[in-house]
Parts: structure tokens; sequence; C-alpha cells
């Protein structure tokens, strides 16, 4: 007993988790030192910058409100650009997700295969598609949404086919020995299980599709970023703050009706 | 078995289909409204000189301009950095926000929704938006991506922390008090072992997202590889482009390979 009660623990953490948080946190520390340098980024050049920071609020502020007008046209085609390249993006989606999702295809090659296409795809991010298509079909809406539904069809993939591969399999086995054929397997022991989520899912993407949409006017796809990249080069910061203002009421806005939506469903 | 066996009728309240009445209306005017506004010149789209692009184009992204390799690594690695800058910045900005939102460390409901509203502002920012305001603002440098990645991603980060902080088991945090734990204490050793694992997991997480971010910053001037999509994109130099997306293909698969197998490890 005595041996016991004379027990007093060095610490609370063992050496080794002392010894690895240690090096862990040197290597962190390391890397932003060298980041630090190598982007030329101090945080005191934060503090050094702070007044042009203010000043420029002030350049924005008071939002130039006159000039709205021009906002909603471009902001409506934003808004459009979305729902049609969310919409082909959930359609193209389908097949594709059970294409990679591996208890419906059962052939590895295809299986494998998709993953890897499809983990390709989603390493471009958005505005680089768009780009692309912006050399290919010319600058407007088009290149657009066609930048966003090969992105949302990245995303929605793997979401999807991931759902596809949590879901109960004794249906399908059940369906196939009454007779079932595929379509039939499908439609009445995979849809069911799954379209709450991917309707969930697809609300999701919407959201990061408008988000995305909004932007991608700077590089000429369309939408209301066109007119962002337009006045900040004629440095009319009045007019931009009411840009960015009614954008991130808009964002808010669909967010929440989204995110509503998607409580009710799941 | 001469009589055919029917399933009994679904019970179904008027209210909900009234409810998918209207909303199946709703839907439909959305598409109407999107169709018939929506403009697109089809006759630009599916002309001579759109084939002329295909043709001009596709076949040099699969001739990538090898030998800009060296200038385009280096502006990968600027990259990398301003997301790991940023990241970073964001990791640890997030902490005190996410202890203010989640609602089992501050009693206060009003105190908790000002984060949440703090939090949800930071979110409806596109990064590209903020680079915009911090280029204008610092100068079109890397540090104005930094910044962008850095406020942009306390926007996430905090939302999930203040998730992972609510969902910890509180017995831990009154046994401390119990036993006479003084507050920095009870952090230390009841909230943090809880939840920093999660975090980290988190964390890194979103330095792959922000990876990606942070590759197209540079199309608004705010350092990184987007200035040099910017460049070979208004030069034409569709090889550059190739080698670029290449790079940054490439890059980021091995950063998702490995900061999914470090979160592995975490959680």
């Amino acid at each position: 007993m005595s041996k016991e009660s004379s027990f007093v623990p060095k610490g609370l953490y063992p050496f080794k988790t002392k010894l690895i948080i240690t090096i862990a946190l040197m290597v962190v520390t390391g890397f932003y030192l060298l980041s630090s340098i190598k982007t030329e980024s101090f945080i005191v050049h934060f503090f050094v910058k702070l007044p042009n920071v203010f000043g420029l609020v002030g350049d924005f502020f008071p939002p130039d409100w006159s000039y709205v007008n021009q906002v909603w046209p471009k902001l409506f085609e934003t808004l459009h650009i979305a729902i049609i390249a969310t919409t082909i993006a959930v359609i193209i989606s389908i097949p594709f997700s059970l294409l990679t999702a591996n208890n419906v295809t059962t052939n590895t090659w295809i299986y494998q295969g998709m993953r890897l296409i499809l983990n390709i795809i989603r390493t471009i991010p958005d505005i680089i598609l768009a780009v692309v298509f912006v050399g290919l079909f010319g600058i407007g809406a088009f290149s657009g949404i066609i930048a966003l539904i090969i992105f949302a069809v990245g995303i929605l993939v793997k979401l999807m086919s991931e759902v596809i591969e949590t879901i109960d399999m004794n249906q399908t086995e059940a369906i196939r020995a009454s007779g079932g054929n595929g379509m039939q397997t499908i439609s009445f022991a995979i849809v069911p299980q799954v379209l709450p989520q991917f309707i969930s899912f697809s609300l999701y993407v919407f959201e990061i599709n408008i988000r995305a949409s909004l932007v991608l006017g700077l590089v000429g796809a369309g939408g209301i970023g066109q007119l962002l990249n337009t006045q900040i080069n004629f440095m009319n910061y009045p007019a931009v703050s009411t840009i960015i203002i009614i954008v991130f009421a808009v964002v808010v806005v669909i967010d929440f009706i989204s995110g509503k939506l998607r409580e009710g469903l799941v | 078995m001469s009589e055919q066996l029917t399933l009994p009728e679904k019970p179904k309240s008027k209210l909900t289909l009234y409810k998918r009445i209207f909303i199946f209306i709703l839907i439909a005017l959305i598409y109407i409204w999107t169709f018939t506004s929506l403009e697109i010149r089809w006759d630009n789209i599916f002309s001579e000189r759109t084939l002329d692009n295909f043709d001009r184009i596709i076949p040099k992204f699969f001739q990538p301009a090898v030998e800009e390799t060296g200038n385009i690594l280096e502006m990968m690695f600027e990259t990398l950095f301003i997301a790991y800058t940023g990241s970073l910045a964001a990791a640890i900005i997030a902490v005190p926000l996410a202890f203010l939102c989640a609602s089992n460390m501050v009693r206060n409901k009003f105190l908790n929704n000002i984060g949440m509203w703090i939090l949800g502002g930071v979110r409806a920012f596109p990064e590209i938006v903020l680079a915009i305001i911090f280029v204008a603002a610092v100068g079109p440098n890397p540090f104005a991506g930094v910044l962008a990645i850095a406020i942009g991603s306390t926007g996430m980060l905090g939302k999930l922390y203040s998730e992972v902080i609510e969902s910890i088991d509180m017995n831990t945090i009154e046994a401390l008090e119990a036993s006479g734990a003084n507050k920095l204490q009870i952090l230390f050793y009841g909230i943090f072992p809880q939840v920093l694992p999660e975090f980290l997991s988190y964390a890194i997480y979103r330095f792959e997202i922000d990876v990606r971010a942070s590759s197209v910053l540079g199309i608004v001037g705010a350092g990184g590889i987007g200035t040099l999509i910017t460049f070979a994109y208004m030069n034409r130099n569709w090889e550059e482009v190739g080698m670029i997306l290449l790079v940054i293909i490439i890059t980021v698969t091995i950063i998702d390979q490995i900061s999914g197998f470090l979160r592995k490890r975490l959680v």
C-alpha cells in the first residue's frame, strides 16, 4: 500500500506523447516561418498595413445604391447559371454515381477507372475550368454553365457514391431473387434508400454553385463577376461594395432556404 | 387466386399533397423563369470558330509546356505557402470564435448568436471576393492571398470546431470542477484532449481545400500559381495552361493523399 500511495505521476501525459507533440509543433512552426518568408506575409505586415485597410473601407463606404439597377440583370444571370448547371449536373451524376459505387459496379476496372477520373476532375478549381471553357466557347454564360456542370458532377458523384456504398444490400438481393432485372433493382431497392440524401446533396451542390457562379465572371464566364471585375478595374469602389453587399445577401438567403429544406429532408 | 390482390391505399393527408403541389409549381416557375430569361447565343457557340478553337486548343493541352516546369513549380510552392499560412492562421483564429459559439461553453444565447453571425457572415464571401478586397487594401502580393484564405477558412473551421466542442463529454469537466480545477486547468485537461484530434483533422482538411482555393487567387492578383494562369490565358498560351493544370492536378492529389493519411491517423 505504501508504494501505491507514494506514486505520483510525473505528468498527466506520457513522455512519448509529449515528444510527438513537441516535434509536431516545431515542424508546424518551422513551416510557418518558411512560408512567411516565402510569401513575405508576416503578421506584423497586417498591423503595418492596417491604416490601408481602414482607408479602403472608407473608399468602399457608403455603397453607391444608384448602381443597384445595373446589378439585377447580372445577378439573375448568375442564379440562372447555377440553376441550369446544378440541374444538368444532378442528371448526369446519377449514372456516374452508380458506376462509382463498388457495391453496384462490381467490375473493379470500371469502378477504379471512374474513381480516378473523378478524383482528377475534383482537383481542378472551378475558375480554371471556366478559363478553359471560355477559351473554347468564347465569353458568356454558356462557358460558365459547362464549367460548373463539370465541377458539380465531381462533388456530387463522390458524395452520392459514398451513400450508395452504405445502403442495405439485402433489398437488392431480394429483388434479384424474385426476378427483378437491373433497372428494377435500381429503381425499387436503391433509389428509395438514397433519394432523401440525393436531394439534400443536390441542394448543397446548388449552394456551392451559387457561390462559384458569382465569381466565374472574373474570367469572362458570365454572371455578376463580370460587373465586379469591371468596377474594380475602374476603381469604382462604392459600386463594388454595392455588388458585394448584394452577393452577400443572396448567398445568405439561399443558404438559409436550402438549409431549411435540407433539414426537412434528412 | 382469381381475385387480384392489391395493397391497401396509402394514407395520405391532404396537407402533404397541397404542399407537394405547391413545391412542384414553385420549381416549375423557377425553371420557366430561368429558361426564358437566360440569353445564350447559340449561333456563336455552335459555330466554325468554336470548332476551330477545339482543334487549336485541345491538342495543346496534351503537349504541355514542359520547359516552363521550373517556373510553374516555384509558383506552385508559393501557392502552397499561401494556403499553409492562411490555414494555420484560420485554425488559430477559429478556436476562440468556436468557443464563443458553443452553447455548452458560453451559456449566453446572445453571445452564441453573435458568434454564429460572425462565422456565417464570413462564410458567405467566396475567397476570391475576399482576395479582391485585400488586394485593394494591401496591394497585389501573396500577403493579400494569405489574408483572404485566413479569413475565408475561419468561417468554416469555426463552425465545425463549435460543433465538435458541443459534442464533448461534459462529465469530464464536471469531475475536474469538482476536484477544484480552475478554468485554465479545465481547458487544458478537460476540453483540449477531447477536441484537439478533431480540430487538427478539420484543419488539415481545410488545408486541402485551401490549396485548391489559393491556386486561383492569382487571377485577381493575390499571388500564387493563378498569376501564371492569367498570363498564359491572356497570351493564348494553351501549352502553358495545360502544364499548369497538370502541376495543379498532381500537387492537389499528393496533398489529398498525405492529408487523408494524416487525418486517418488522428481520429
